[in-house]
């Protein structure tokens, strides 16, 4: 292997980040124009120009949500393990909202009846809006610390419940990341809608983006001055393989801001979110479609990464018993793996970017309340 | 804290409720997805319009059962965290690897491009079009390839070794892994069956139109596409049937002989059961009808390697538990700090054995202290129980004896050009259409169930794999999942049933039946008389 252990550990930090951006910015418009399935469509025929403006594409999109949980499960087993059954409630909510996605896309369309066709409508709006609502106040809650430890085993036990995840600042995570993904499907809607509809979906972009904006400048100052942080005070060698227990994690306020004065540089991505995030307000009033798409995908993945480099090197910090931490450093599998799997992502990431780009390439232009009309029943 | 008995049971029931509820699915994907690239293939080399209406046609079912499998499918790529923590901590540092792979190879291929099958018509050319559909069938088979070998690790754990710092099983070779014999010989047979799934759907539906009398040619093209890719199928499912992967392995022997209800070991080669009444509690087979020589055959591949009893196997477990406490009590040595060379030795010497040491820990957290009724009790546990394991495998077998047959003669028939008045046969067909389903959740059956009670075979025990949840949580999931897979299932069907009726004419094309019936003015729209089957134009 080209690399030592701890350059390994980082650069699977860096792609799960890409594979969750990946799923971000690629499900997050088609969970976006979910949202506002219901309200922006207001007849039939509306509805299905915003679903078939995702509809070629969007379960692509969902794959990257798949292989990210198959990346953690490889790379990051004990992430995969504890995240997973320590939010045991709210992931299954999060999988059932999910289920109405495939069928709602699918079947609608296959029954005329205006019944049949609304409730598939609410199927999806729900599908659209809990997955966002819910992986946003998961990720606060990260930021807040998870109540679990292990014992000499290694066997988790998580002693928090489902509704302590709906603290404040988890709620106001979740409303930013609907938010910021209303803004993202919005935009997406612009490039591929016209008429009407394309002026619905303009206002709704700017007003999102403003909210995703308010929403995530106040969390920022939470995080700075409400919120303890979490720093590592001593670990064994980071070239090492060794349990999390081996280390000691001390938790003082303020601690999620000591990346952005080490590396002062980092400073530009929070700045990037929100310069974007204004962008898109102002691209949306000038009416450019595409530059408001593109600078709600820099916001998108700015706001992740803002809060990735305050949390690095930990991924799951343990409120219960902070030594129970998992860190980019122990809660990772073994060299041999990771490297395997470095040339496997290397190989086929690239590959599956390069196919994803033809398929939109195939399916580019914009949908129409004419396209609807003429393949009233090969459109979804 | 170890999970309670009821939440261990949970797990396992919900397991089996959402991969058998996603196997409804999976194999009409893995199969049809190979006839739309026959019958696109047609298509593109002949130019004959009928074969894109049977493309389209038979895309339309394949969107209506892939939207389903996908749903399904997404909460089995979650599940192993949110029930089965402990075995991802344990073994994922080798089993997550193919689930990634699976993921980025396949899964990715197969959602990337079913939007373009359904909607690249126009917007695509004719090769481009079938280099679509390829790519989804070729997605959704290597699909299933990675699926099976993280299966296969569970049945055959190979290339991996348990490292006592970080208290886990980690890779030793990721080759082993992939070509694990377990592994390949499940692909095989279960992608086949998936084959055969696909085939007997289309060819069920098409002698439905056929006794009908509807659609004709439509129907004849489609029945003889399903009759060729079916009749492979079926001997590949048969002659390849994985029975012979179970002698790779350890536990997959215990797996072989509860099939086969084999208490005893006989000499080479074993005969087979055909039928009989197995009786775990005094381990005999009442009213056993035996056929010589044939298990060993089909299971050994050989005439000189006995099939090993279950009286036999459970005397090498009761060794192995035996050494596992030793193992364990060399662990707990190495754990509390004594790290030395002779320490390392001894554990390395027994670790073969930990895992079986680990089925104590349901009767004793301590392990070593065990006594001989728990030793007992545990060697008992090692046994899964042979009744349903034995009629789940005969039921399988004698489906796949139907198909064979189904097959063979619609195919003889078809060439013959005498499949009209093979009415019979026809319904026969028609019939037949969820058999094939039945054979592959008994074949999940006998996979899975026979496994017991191991998660990882030999290596990690089903009761300790399970997160320590609270019972509540469970009863929430579970009936969550139930709730909405069998609306949603209940809704598929409605659909399937609806589109599979109304025939082509579903594509609006204004060729076929019902849309031919409905320019005629004061024509009856109800079914239409019998008319003869006219003969296939060539």
């Amino acid at each position: 292997m080209i690399f030592d252990y701890e350059t390994l550990k980082i650069i699977w930090w860096a792609f799960v980040g890409v594979l969750i951006i990946g799923f971000a910015l690629t499900d997050g418009f088609d969970f976006g124009v979910g949202m506002m399935l219901p309200f922006v469509g207001k007849t039939d025929a509306e509805r299905r120009v915003l679903i078939n403006s995702i509809g070629p594409t969007w379960e692509g999109n969902q794959t990257w949500f798949i292989t990210a949980g198959g990346a953690t499960f490889a790379a990051w087993p004990l992430v995969y393990a504890t995240a997973f059954s320590g939010f045991y409630i709210a992931l299954m909510v999060l999988l059932f909202s999910l289920f109405f996605r495939p069928v709602g896309f699918d079947y609608r369309s296959k029954v005329a009846d205006p019944r049949w066709r609304n409730a598939w409508d609410w199927g999806l709006f729900a599908g659209g809006v809990v997955p966002p609502l819910i992986c946003g106040v998961a990720f606060g809650n990260l930021l807040l610390g998870v109540p679990f430890h292990y014992d000499d085993t290694m066997r988790v036990e998580y002693t928090g419940n489902f509704f302590q995840l709906l603290n404040p600042f988890g709620l106001l995570a979740g409303l930013m990341s609907v938010a910021m993904l209303l803004t993202h499907g919005a935009t997406f809607a612009m490039v591929k809608t016209e008429a009407e509809i394309a002026a619905r979906v303009r206002k709704i972009a700017i007003y999102a983006s403003l909210a995703t904006l308010v929403l995530f400048v106040i969390g920022g100052y939470w995080v700075a001055r409400g919120i303890d942080g979490y720093s590592i005070t001593a670990m064994p060698s980071a070239n090492t393989a060794f349990m999390p227990l081996a280390k000691t994690v001390e938790i003082t306020s303020g601690a999620w801001m000591d990346n952005y004065v080490r590396w002062p540089e980092t400073r530009a991505i929070p700045v990037a979110a929100i310069v974007a995030l204004l962008l898109v307000a102002l691209f949306g009033a000038w009416r450019k479609a595409r530059l408001a798409f593109i600078c709600s995908g820099i916001a998108v993945a700015g706001i992740i990464l803002t809060a990735a480099t305050a949390m690095f090197p930990f991924i799951l910090p343990s409120s219960l018993d902070p030594r129970s931490s998992l860190t980019v450093w122990d809660a990772v599998s073994s060299q041999k793996t990771l490297g395997i799997m470095f040339w496997l992502v290397l190989f086929f990431l690239p590959l599956i970017m390069l196919y994803t780009a033809w398929v939109y390439r195939v399916m580019r232009g914009k949908v129409t309340l004419k396209h609807i009309a003429d393949n009233e029943h090969t459109a979804y | 804290m170890l999970p309670i008995d009821e939440v261990v049971s949970l797990s396992r029931l919900q397991f089996a409720v959402t991969a058998l509820y996603h196997f409804l699915f999976v194999p009409l994907t893995l199969g049809l997805s190979w006839i739309l690239v026959i019958m696109e293939s047609v298509y593109v080399m002949t130019g004959s319009p009928i074969y894109k209406d049977m493309t389209r046609f038979w895309g339309k079912l394949f969107g209506i059962n892939f939207a389903m499998g996908v749903a399904t499918g997404i909460t089995l790529e979650f599940q192993f965290g949110t029930n089965w923590s402990y075995y991802s901590h344990y073994v994922g540092d080798i089993f997550g690897t193919p689930l990634a792979i699976e993921g980025m190879a396949a899964f990715f291929l197969e959602s990337t491009f079913v939007g373009l099958f359904f909607f690249g018509w126009d917007r695509l050319s004719r090769v481009q079009h079938l280099l679509v559909t390829f790519l989804v069938a070729l997605g959704s088979s290597l699909s299933a390839l990675w699926i099976l070998i993280a299966n296969g690790w569970m049945n055959n754990p190979v290339g991996a070794e348990f490292n006592f710092e970080t208290m886990r099983m980690e890779l030793v070779s990721m080759t082993d892994v992939i070509f694990n014999p377990v592994a390949q010989v499940k692909f095989v047979h279960t992608v086949a069956a998936g084959y055969v799934t696909a085939s007997m759907f289309v060819l069920g539906v098409s002698a439905y139109y056929l006794l009908k009398a509807r659609d004709t040619q439509f129907a004849l093209r489609s029945f003889a596409v399903a009759a060729g890719f079916g009749l492979a199928s079926t001997l590949s499912v048969i002659v390849l049937g994985d029975e012979s992967g179970y002698t790779a392995g350890e536990v997959n022997k215990v797996k072989l002989a509860a099939i086969e209800a084999e208490w005893d070991t006989h000499p080479a080669p074993a005969g087979i059961t055909v039928f009989g009444m197995p009786d775990s509690k005094n381990e005999r087979t009442d009213y056993a009808f035996k056929v010589p020589y044939v298990l060993g055959l089909i299971a050994t591949r050989s005439t000189d390697t006995p099939v090993v009893g279950i009286k036999d196997l459970k005397k090498e477990h009761e060794v192995r538990i035996r050494n596992g406490m030793l193992a364990y009590a060399a662990l707990t040595r190495l754990k509390s700090g004594d790290k030395s060379p002779a320490a390392r030795a001894e554990f390395d010497k027994l670790k073969h054995d930990l895992g079986y040491g680990l089925l104590l820990k349901k009767y004793t957290p301590n392990v070593i202290d065990a006594t001989p009724e728990q030793i007992a009790k545990a060697v008992d546990d090692t046994i899964p129980n042979v009744a349903p394991l034995f009629w789940s495998f005969r039921g399988m077998v004698a489906l796949g004896m139907l198909f064979l047959f189904i097959f063979a003669t619609s195919f003889y028939f078809l060439i013959r050009k005498q499949l009209a008045p093979q009415r019979w046969l026809l319904r026969l067909a028609v019939f037949s259409i969820p058999l094939p389903w039945i054979a592959a959740e008994l074949g999940w059956i006998v996979a899975e169930y026979g496994r017991q009670p191991w998660t990882i075979a030999g290596i990690l025990p089903t009761h300790l794999s399970a997160s320590t949840l609270q019972p509540s949580s469970l009863y929430f999931s579970l009936a969550g999942f139930i709730l909405f897979y069998t609306f949603l299932l209940v809704v598929e069907m409605v659909l399937m049933v609806k589109y599979a009726k109304r025939g082509p004419s579903s594509l609006h094309t204004g060729k076929y039946h019902w849309e031919l019936l409905d320019k005629k003015p004061g024509a009856p729209s109800s079914t239409p008389p019998r008319a003869p089957l006219p003969k296939p134009s060539r």
